[in-house]
């Protein structure tokens, strides 16, 4: 049963190629990845979200229901509209899930959880809530919109309707803004500037049309997935999952450990594995020879042991091809990965290969 | 829609196959195979002078989806492989048919050639997909 969102029909009129993913129908790409991917390094570029999960969760005991569902302190957010990037995990200290959340206020926070996690963080969420005075719903009447690149913001602000137009015109980056049933926050998954935008379903279609004349390019989850990988972006599901902790995925810096009294779910283990010093370590990668980088492939490294790609692609602004991969704790400056049997040469990097249209590989 | 040449042969596995005048067979992969890969981004050429039989894999493509193994059309030896391919992959994508060839084969007998997908029978095979 493939679910479809409220812009699969424009999806189709702009000759997306449709797959299935985490099962909804759509667009991997509507021609050229490649050129997709530079559209939004370079200008603006719009990719269909509709399909991710967005939380809203309210209550007087909403603060203390996610500072103990969280990995992340909501306490840190003092202003409104401000996001955090956490993890929610399970008791064996295991990534349930990655997820934004917003502060709106102190009743309200909003969640945006991914598509493919959807029913089991549902549940997860609804088991825990039980002991806190809060309410849990989930906002699928909501599209949502991704307007990225570096003039993702002036052409989107052209186009919203004037009152949310206000309201995101000064946001500050990781900063979302209401008004009405729209929702608008400066954040993404592609290393560039720009908007997540919510809306009611009925008036997605519109909107997209509006953003295609205001001169934003359509883009697949093909592009999407090569501009997160360049940005260092983890992917769940496949450089973290509920085997392995935030610490060896590169997420430790989105724990927070103070104040020490916080109990959250999953902290005394990854409090202990922590202590002990973590195994593993997520790295950047990149190929210094020919071929192309890709999850599951073998990593050597020299006197440390294995390690295996978690994500890997060619990179089409460096052109050359990078990976995430989860290395021995002891790895240096090179390693050497397995690709149908060759030994090929990789430098290891930290887990940032693009920013805001510039390469941050020496 | 994607271009069928009619003087040229095909495999199930969307390769295109050519006999030239000297005897030597020239392969590459159809309009509607590159268009399936999307943008190429590496390929890994056979050896020169490696034997193989039909339907070895022999060679890999790879765009910035997925790496897909190119299979040998009939029993041969490689002759010739398109190193122009090796910094510039994506002719494939631009020209499947002309500049994109990918090898050529000293085949072991040139009579295998007709056991192969004539145009339209290729035609139909893709309409099907």
């Amino acid at each position: 049963m493939s679910q479809k969102t409220a812009l699969y029909e424009k999806h189709l009129q702009s000759n997306g190629k449709i797959v299935d993913f985490a099962g909804w129908q759509m667009p991997i790409n509507y021609g050229s990845q490649i050129e997709e991917h530079h559209q939004v390094r370079r200008d603006a570029g719009m990719f269909d979200v509709s399909h991710m999960t967005v939380v809203d969760i309210s209550g007087d005991a909403v603060t203390p229901f996610l500072q103990y569902l969280l990995a992340n302190d909501v306490a840190k957010l003092k202003q409104s509209g401000k996001a955090l990037y956490s993890c929610m995990l399970n008791e064996n200290g295991g990534v349930i899930d990655d997820l934004i959340v917003y502060y709106m206020n102190d009743d309200w926070f909003r969640m945006v959880v991914n598509a493919g996690t959807r029913d089991k963080d549902l549940a997860w969420i609804n088991q825990q809530a039980a002991k806190f005075n809060v309410a849990i719903k989930e906002r699928d009447d909501l599209a949502m919109i991704a307007v990225q690149g570096p003039r993702g913001r002036e052409k989107a602000l052209q186009v919203l309707p004037l009152d949310v137009s206000q309201a995101a015109a000064d946001l500050e980056r990781f900063f979302g803004a209401d008004s009405g049933e729209w929702f608008v926050g400066r954040t993404g998954y592609t290393g560039e500037d720009g908007f997540e935008i919510m809306l009611p379903e009925s008036e997605a279609a519109e909107f997209w049309d509006s953003l295609i004349e205001a001169g934003v390019r359509p883009c697949g989850l093909g592009a999407r997935d090569t501009l997160r990988l360049e940005a260092g972006m983890n992917l769940y599901g496949t450089d973290m999952d509920e085997t392995t902790s935030p610490l060896i995925s590169g997420l430790g810096w989105t724990i927070a450990w103070q104040p020490a009294e916080r109990n959250f779910i999953g902290r005394s283990v990854i409090e202990a594995e922590k202590n002990k010093g973590p195994q593993q370590k997520l790295v950047g990668l990149v190929l210094e020879d020919k071929g192309v980088l890709r999850g599951h492939q073998k990593v050597i490294v020299d006197g440390q042991g294995e390690g295996e790609v978690t994500s890997g692609t060619f990179s089409p602004t460096l052109k050359q091809a990078v990976a995430l991969a989860r290395v021995p704790v002891g790895t240096g400056e090179y390693c050497k990965v397995d690709i149908r049997g060759k030994l090929l040469s990789a430098r290891v990097v930290k887990p940032v290969f693009v920013r805001d249209g510039q390469s941050c590989i020496d | 829609m994607s271009e069928v040449r009619t003087d040229v042969r095909y495999t199930a596995s969307h390769e295109w196959v050519r006999l030239e005048d000297d005897g030597t067979v020239t392969v590459g992969i159809s309009d509607h195979a590159q268009g399936l890969l999307g943008d190429i981004v590496f390929v890994e050429l056979p050896e020169v002078d490696a034997e193989f039989s039909a339907e070895d894999a022999c060679c890999v493509v790879e765009s910035v989806k997925a790496a897909s193994d190119i299979y040998m059309p009939i029993n041969g030896e490689i002759v010739d492989t398109n190193n122009a391919l090796v910094d510039e992959p994506d002719i494939i994508n631009s020209s499947p048919y002309d500049d994109g060839w990918i090898f050529r084969i000293k085949p072991v007998d040139e009579e295998d050639i007709e056991q192969l997908m004539d145009a339209s029978t290729y035609e139909a095979e893709i309409a099907d997909e």
